[in-house]
């Protein structure tokens, strides 16, 4: 076989240099697409370990919205979004659900007064198998439209190591530098912290697609809506929204519409800081019926990833550039969560609250 | 069929090529797509379910027409250790494009998630729910990742050595073109 003549030492050399020159491109490739060559390019993981060092690390649990409890129960269609969509979920009749409230941030132990916001984490499964998972909010917009500014938003809040408090002037000079925050900003000035998960509505804040059976697109944001609401806030004691739920679905199920407003044409779906116009089409899909609670230590949401892209046939996301960022960070905190709970190495370690109570 | 015993058959050839396109495009899209929060985070992931389970179905097809059709002797010259590294590397070539898409789809299961190959299609669990399972084939499938990578650049490294030094019919073997058709 070697017919070829033979090649001169120099000759030899050279051709080594190029085959190690294509290994050297293929691997800086590689580590240019990891991001591993650029260190500060936006990344699941830099959002992530930013959660982190705003709030500690507290192993197994959730780098944000990590106080909460699971709840089940069902959403009862009636049919009526149909027309829009063709998911199994809005044909009429029952889908079990497994939803978890929480309060947002990164300490399990916060106090449930600290924050005016809560949230409502749902996870829909359909008959045949596909799933419809939505993480939302008890406010109608987010402060900011970008993973890099809410990346940003969350190094303003980053706590001073001397106060362990945030730096007020970092949070005010983020707002002033981000206009696109007056929505929020307008809002969290009235918004209190509600005495109750059960009487607060919980916007998508993102908007989504609904595809009907002839493949038509229709652009939508939806919110739950409680059938009793009530404005007080809750009390000095710090855990005191799991136990008034529990307290009230021992007393019976809650009901929430599910309502789906109807985009018009020009309505901003990229865009989560802004609201639509008032007067946007809206469709009751059906009621949220939920039944009773679980600890989220042992309850089924607890291995639940409430990635608002895992969607069934019938809902797709829009162009809102949160939703890809939401799905990438999630998915960094649940692996890392899941690592901690399978005890593998190098992950952080389980700790007792030093705050509980003897 | 006709074949000749320097080269690999016609449907061995395409099904490499292709393949090496396919896995490769894999590797990169994956790793892009978890460091990723931009929307190619959502269309990465969403090429990197069916194309993992397209590679599933091929390298099963390749390993059958692999054991019908013994490929090409190695040089007789070639010394023992290279021979040696040839055959380890592509029993872990093999097992590794078998495994790649098993433990992703395992991962999946083990995580609650549901398998969609497009916005309808939905392949099966094939492992229960388990947070715990979920970490491992996560970090697993991370692990066996970056070694399928590394196996690659053997691999590439090893077909340059044999077609721009040694030039002993190896790589034309897979090629199709120069030595192996005299």
């Amino acid at each position: 076989m070697h017919d070829s003549p033979p090649l001169s030492g120099r000759n030899v050399l050279a051709r080594f240099a190029l085959i190690g020159l294509v290994l050297i491109v293929m691997v800086l490739a590689f580590g240019y697409v990891s991001g591993w060559l650029t260190p500060h390019r936006l990344t699941a993981q830099r959002l992530v370990n930013q959660l982190q060092a705003n709030a500690g690390v507290f192993a197994g649990y959730r780098r944000n919205h990590a106080k909460g409890v699971c709840v089940a129960g069902y959403f009862d269609s009636n049919g009526q979004a149909q027309v829009y969509s063709d998911a199994l979920v809005f044909t009429p009749g029952r889908t079990p659900v497994v939803g978890r409230f929480a309060i947002p941030g990164g300490n399990p132990y916060a106090p449930d007064g600290s924050v005016p916001i809560r949230s409502l984490a749902l996870r829909f499964t359909q008959a045949n198998g596909q799933q419809w998972r939505t993480g939302m909010n008890s406010m109608p917009v987010f402060p900011v439209a970008t993973p890099q500014a809410f990346y940003e938003l969350l190094q303003a809040q980053q706590p001073d190591p001397s106060t362990g408090k945030p730096d007020s002037t970092k949070i005010g000079a983020f707002f002033a530098a981000h206009p696109e925050t007056a929505a929020f900003r307008e809002w969290v000035k009235t918004a209190k912290p509600s005495a109750s998960y059960a009487t607060e509505s919980y916007w998508s804040l993102n908007a989504f697609v609904l595809v009907d059976a002839n493949g038509e697109k229709h652009p939508v944001r939806w919110r739950v809506v409680p059938e009793t609401s009530d404005t007080s806030t809750g009390g000095s004691d710090a855990d005191y929204l799991e136990a008034d739920l529990t307290r009230r679905l021992a007393q019976g199920p809650r009901h929430w519409h599910l309502i789906v407003t109807l985009a018009n044409p020009g309505d901003p779906t990229d865009d989560a800081t802004k609201t639509w116009p008032s007067d946007r089409r809206e469709i009751d899909a059906g009621t949220l019926v939920l039944t009773g609670t679980e600890t989220q230590e042992s309850g089924e949401c607890r291995d639940i990833n409430y990635d608002p892209t895992v969607l069934p046939h019938g809902i797709e996301i829009s162009g809102d550039p949160l939703l890809p960022a939401r799905s990438a960070a999630y998915a960094t905190s649940y692996l890392r969560r899941t690592s901690e709970e399978a005890h593998l190495p190098g992950t952080a370690v389980a700790t007792s609250n030093p705050e509980t109570k003897p | 069929m006709t074949r000749s015993s320097t080269q690999f058959v016609l449907a061995a050839r395409v099904l490499h090529w292709l393949m090496a396109l396919m896995i490769v495009s894999m590797l990169f899209i994956g790793v892009g797509m978890v460091a990723s929060v931009s929307e190619r985070h959502a269309w990465l992931l969403a090429i990197h379910k069916p194309l993992g389970i397209a590679i599933l179905m091929l390298a099963i097809v390749r390993l059958t027409v692999r054991l019908r059709n013994p490929p090409p002797p190695l040089p007789t010259d070639l010394p023992a250790v290279q021979k040696l590294a040839a055959h380890a590397s592509h029993y872990l070539l093999y097992a590794l494009m078998l495994a790649m898409p098993l433990v992703g789809w395992a991962m999946l299961s083990a995580g609650g998630y549901p398998v969609m190959l497009s916005h309808s299609v939905r392949l099966p669990p094939i492992f229960p729910v388990n947070a715990a399972a979920f970490a491992i084939l996560r970090h697993a499938h991370a692990w066996l990742a970056i070694l399928l990578f590394l196996t690659f650049l053997a691999h590439l490294g090893a077909a340059l050595y044999h077609g721009l030094i040694r030039r002993d019919g190896v790589l034309s073997s897979m090629t199709g073109i120069g030595h192996g058709t005299e």
